[in-house]
């Protein structure tokens, strides 16, 4: 539980960063309880926790948006107060968020520039020596960059690049990374920890903040473990183990893989076939899918964000017209037809961004667990269904928020009061609480924590063993992997490959996701093992 | 409505359950509470502004005074107090209206055209049917004004709906159409010959039974009746909660399964149904007749008590209630204490502004657990950005 033993040998040389019991109260919780960090010069330092467990609020204090109630921050042994973010970037310290703060429209170096500008006079940016600067950076991190090119133009991982080329622009020693991969594939993810070698290499200090056990084992070279706003463990990589890791975080064992039978596929239940969508701007964005699920299994579907798998799965459950093709449940066709009536005929529907489509933040829990059943008896009665039974819609959101474990004081509470997890386990007692034909899961546990993460695929599971056909999308490879039982490949609006769930191979579909297939075999050459 | 006792809290006492209560509407109405004392306070340097400006020397004690003569006239006596309902009835019913419409995220500006409508409709089958019996002439003259006010609010609705037009652009321009409209009417088929200014008949048997004191028509009523409409629609109804879905979160209302563009029309006609009947009772229940320009800002008014209502029918009562009580007091004011009777929209214009910086009120006073946020606001701030309801 305290610190390991290792690494203290040899002449001692003052932490980059040491931060010494921090506290940090909010009101009703102690979101930070005298924590204790030390970074060493070089060292890639992972932050590892469960949503909630204060990794944020301590980055928070270290970039100067949280002042400690208690506690020390101190700089290469001496101690600081960091005012704000612009205080601590000029100390050294640079933040790399989970969502970029870049301007899609400008380029690298103006983008680079942005805060920090270099001048030439009172009056004018000094874009030669500013581009020069940003070459010589990248070639020395082992990434070559044009400076003219404009952002919004790179892929994901590149931008990140900007990102991190812009904190060392600005002379940072000490680097916080915001769950850095939670957006990348996995080629990506290998190419971004070979520059935070190179860094680390270089003697700046890293740290990474991250739930995803194997990847911070992979990268760190020393781990802390938080949980409930304490430090509960220190680690080695060498030393320790996912199972271990997860214990540490959770407080209690975690089956990292749910345990799952043989599926037992039946008749066909949805049938997609020449399937054309559009998105929002009218671009053709699904082009020609023809996909099958079968009663009693789970289909996923693989692919980075944005590759038609939003629009294929919204014309599906019919919040989207298709331009063309069909798709079938059980035969029927339902190509076009109302969401509402897609849903009655037992098609049941997770949304990617529950916040935005899955609940209704500020009404009371309650309500938003018939958000999609409000209008059937016996929630509704009187001519037309015109009236709410609110008895009958009490007594429901009773039942299945402890059915589905969802953690609220009562359903009477405002919705946007529940933590993440919470608010997608209520989404996921509302759809999966009635007989289904087909359920579509679209990235249903994204910002999870592991104990959520794990509740949730367990109640897939259970459904699929019921019969109930499952469509999964999801950019996270891992969970694919996990509960899957066939894997679609899904590049550019196409399903480029099918795999079985328990064959197929994690590097294969990483690089058909990157590249659709065409080149492959090349790239797959390159790929480090 | 039966409720059953909450299956997750097990049975809390009573005082448990009165102090939650009363934390709840704390909660919801300290924002406007706070604003409407600030918006007192700061109007007294407004009344020793006015006194200077007349020349006669600052006697400190004279916004006591006026805020007392005020409450005299609006609440002094039997009469006062009828007086205060009848000021308020029509700005219940369009406060109503533009509520309504909040609560679907929408920007009802309209008010004040499908007012003029509301009270077009009443005049014309009202002098119509001057002659026949009560209970013939004055349904139908209230019916029309409803109708006419729902028909100018169904405007802007299906245009959103059908092409995305914005509600607040067309609803100002329809404002000015109604004006031309009955312009039109009053001065043309609706004119009598008796007068020579642009003026309608009588509405003779049309007109609202005055049921108590001077001025306490049937319309009051008829407001409180619209209260309990508009409450048991939004929340003992499915489609009310269909609408307030959509207002809260038009993303989800649509993945629901909910329809948004239909949800806009019913919602702005329904608002304008009930902005129109704010005109009928005004029309069949004080004026009677109509003249070309009908000078009132009924319309306009509602908004700001929609606004302090945080668009809650029940908090509309209050609201309305308020800027009633100031119209009714405010002839007393200034006779006794001859403080300009505009002074009362200086302290509604006061608390608008208070309401909608609520953010520095809840910083200043450090007000805990006070919900910031107000519909309306939000909803006015909202609609100029994205348009996310049609697709």
């Amino acid at each position: 539980m305290t610190d390991p033993p290792a690494a203290e040998s040899g002449p001692v040389i003052a932490p980059a960063l040491e931060m010494r019991a921090i506290t940090k109260r909010y009101p009703g919780v102690v979101a930070n309880d005298r924590i204790d960090l030390k970074v060493r010069p070089g060292e890639i330092h992972a932050l590892l926790g469960e949503n909630g467990a204060g990794k944020t609020t301590l980055m928070n204090v270290l970039y100067g948006l949280a002042k400690p109630d208690e506690g020390q921050i101190l700089l290469d042994g001496e101690e600081v107060h960091i005012a704000g973010p612009a205080d601590a970037i000029a100390r050294g310290v640079s933040m790399v968020h989970q969502h970029f703060m870049l301007i899609p429209v400008l380029s690298v170096a103006d983008n680079i520039l942005l805060g920090e500008e270099t001048m030439r006079g009172p009056i004018f940016l000094d874009r030669a020596e500013a581009r020069r600067r940003i070459i010589e950076l990248g070639r020395r991190f082992g990434f070559e960059i044009d400076p003219d090119v404009r952002v919004g133009s790179l892929s994901v991982g590149w931008q990140q690049r900007v990102e991190i080329l812009k904190a060392l622009y600005r002379n940072a020693r000490i680097l916080v990374l915001d769950e850095p991969t939670a957006v990348l594939t996995p080629q990506e993810t290998e190419e971004i920890f070979a520059v935070l070698r190179r860094l680390a290499d270089e003697g700046h200090s890293i740290l990474f903040i991250s739930h995803k056990l194997y990847e911070v084992l992979e990268i760190a070279d020393r781990i802390t473990v938080l949980r409930r706003g304490r430090v509960v463990g220190q680690r080695l990589p060498a030393e320790t183990n996912e199972n271990d890791l997860a214990e540490l975080m959770v407080g209690r064992g975690v089956q990292l893989t749910v345990d799952r039978g043989d599926s037992h596929p039946g008749e066909v239940a949805l049938r997609v076939k020449g399937l054309h969508v559009k998105d929002d701007r009218g671009t053709e964005v699904v082009r020609g899918v023809d996909l099958e699920v079968r009663a009693g299994e789970i289909l996923g579907i693989a692919g980075v964000a944005g590759n038609g798998q939003d629009e294929l799965v919204e014309a599906i459950v019919g919040l989207r017209r298709p331009s063309a093709g069909t798709i079938a449940l059980y035969g029927t066709d339902i190509t076009g037809h109302s969401s509402r009536s897609i849903n009655r005929a037992g098609v049941a529907y997770v949304p990617a961004d529950r916040q935005r489509f899955g609940l209704v933040l500020s009404f009371p829990v309650a309500d938003n667990l018939v958000l999609t059943s409000y209008h059937r008896p016996p929630f509704s009665g009187g001519p037309f269904g015109l009236f709410r039974n609110d008895a009958a819609i009490a007594a429901a959101a009773g039942d299945r928020v402890r059915q589905y474990d969802v953690r609220t004081p009562s359903v009477d509470v405002r919705c946007a009061t529940l933590s993440g997890g919470n608010q997608q386990k209520l989404v996921v007692a509302r759809e999966f609480d009635r007989d289904l034909k087909l359920l579509v899961l679209d990235q249903p546990t994204r910002g999870l924590d592991v104990g959520s993460i794990e509740f949730i695929h367990r109640q897939a599971i259970a459904k699929r063993d019921a019969g109930t056909a499952t469509l999964l999308v999801s950019a996270e490879l891992d969970e694919i992997l996990e509960i899957s039982d066939r894997i679609a490949v899904m590049f550019r609006g196409r399903i480029v490959g099918l795999f079985d769930g328990r064959a197929a191979d994690k590097n294969e579909i990483g690089v058909l996701m990157a590249t659709g297939g065409r080149d492959a075999a090349m790239l797959n050459a390159g790929v480090p093992a | 409505m039966s409720v059953a006792p909450d299956p997750v809290v097990s049975t809390p006492d009573v005082v448990g359950r009165a102090r939650s209560l009363a934390r709840r509407t704390w909660a919801v109405a300290a924002v406007p509470l706070v604003s409407i004392g600030l918006a007192l306070l700061t109007s007294v340097f407004v009344i020793y502004a006015a006194l200077l400006s007349t020349g006669r020397p600052l006697r400190l004690e004279l916004p006591l005074e006026a805020y007392a003569a005020l409450f005299d006239g609006a609440f002094g006596g039997f009469d006062e107090i009828v007086d205060t309902l009848a000021q308020s009835a029509p700005l219940i019913l369009g406060g109503l209206s533009v509520a309504l419409a909040f609560k679907a995220g929408l920007f009802n500006i309209g008010a004040q055209g499908q007012f003029l409508l509301g009270a077009l409709g009443a005049v014309a089958v009202g002098v119509a049917l001057k002659g026949q019996p009560v209970v013939i002439a004055l349904p139908l003259a209230l019916a029309a004004g409803m109708l006419a006010g729902a028909a100018w609010g169904f405007i802007p609705g299906a245009l959103k709906a059908i092409s995305g037009a914005h509600e607040v652009v067309t609803t100002i321009m329809l404002n000015y159409i109604a004006l031309a409209v009955v312009a039109a009417a009053v001065s043309g088929p609706l004119d009598t010959p008796l007068s020579l200014e642009p003026l309608t008949d009588d509405v003779g048997n049309a007109a609202l039974p005055i049921l108590v004191g001077r001025n306490g028509h049937a319309g009051i009523v008829l407001a409180f009746l619209a209260v309990a409409a508009v409450s048991w629609l939004l929340f003992r109804t499915t489609r009310g909660f269909e609408i307030r879905t959509v207002g809260a979160n038009p993303d989800a209302a649509r993945y629901a399964g909910m329809r948004p563009r239909l949800l806009i029309v019913l919602t702005m006609s329904l608002a304008g149904l009930l902005a129109g009947a704010s005109g009928a009772t005004v029309l069949l229940g004080i004026t009677r007749n109509m003249t070309a320009p009908y000078a009132t800002t009924v319309g306009f008014d509602s908004i700001a008590v929609a606004l302090l209502a945080r668009s809650s029918p029940v908090g509309v009562v209050f609201a309305a209630l308020l800027f009633g009580a100031m119209r009714a007091g405010a002839p007393l004011m200034s006779i006794r204490t001859l403080v300009p009777r505009e002074l009362i929209d200086v302290v509604q214009a006061t608390i608008l502004l208070f309401l909608v910086a609520n953010a520095v009120i809840r910083r200043v006073l450090a007000l805990r657990g006070v919900r910031g946020g107000l519909e309306g606001v939000e909803t006015i701030t909202r609609s100029y950005g994205r348009d996310v309801t049609v697709r």
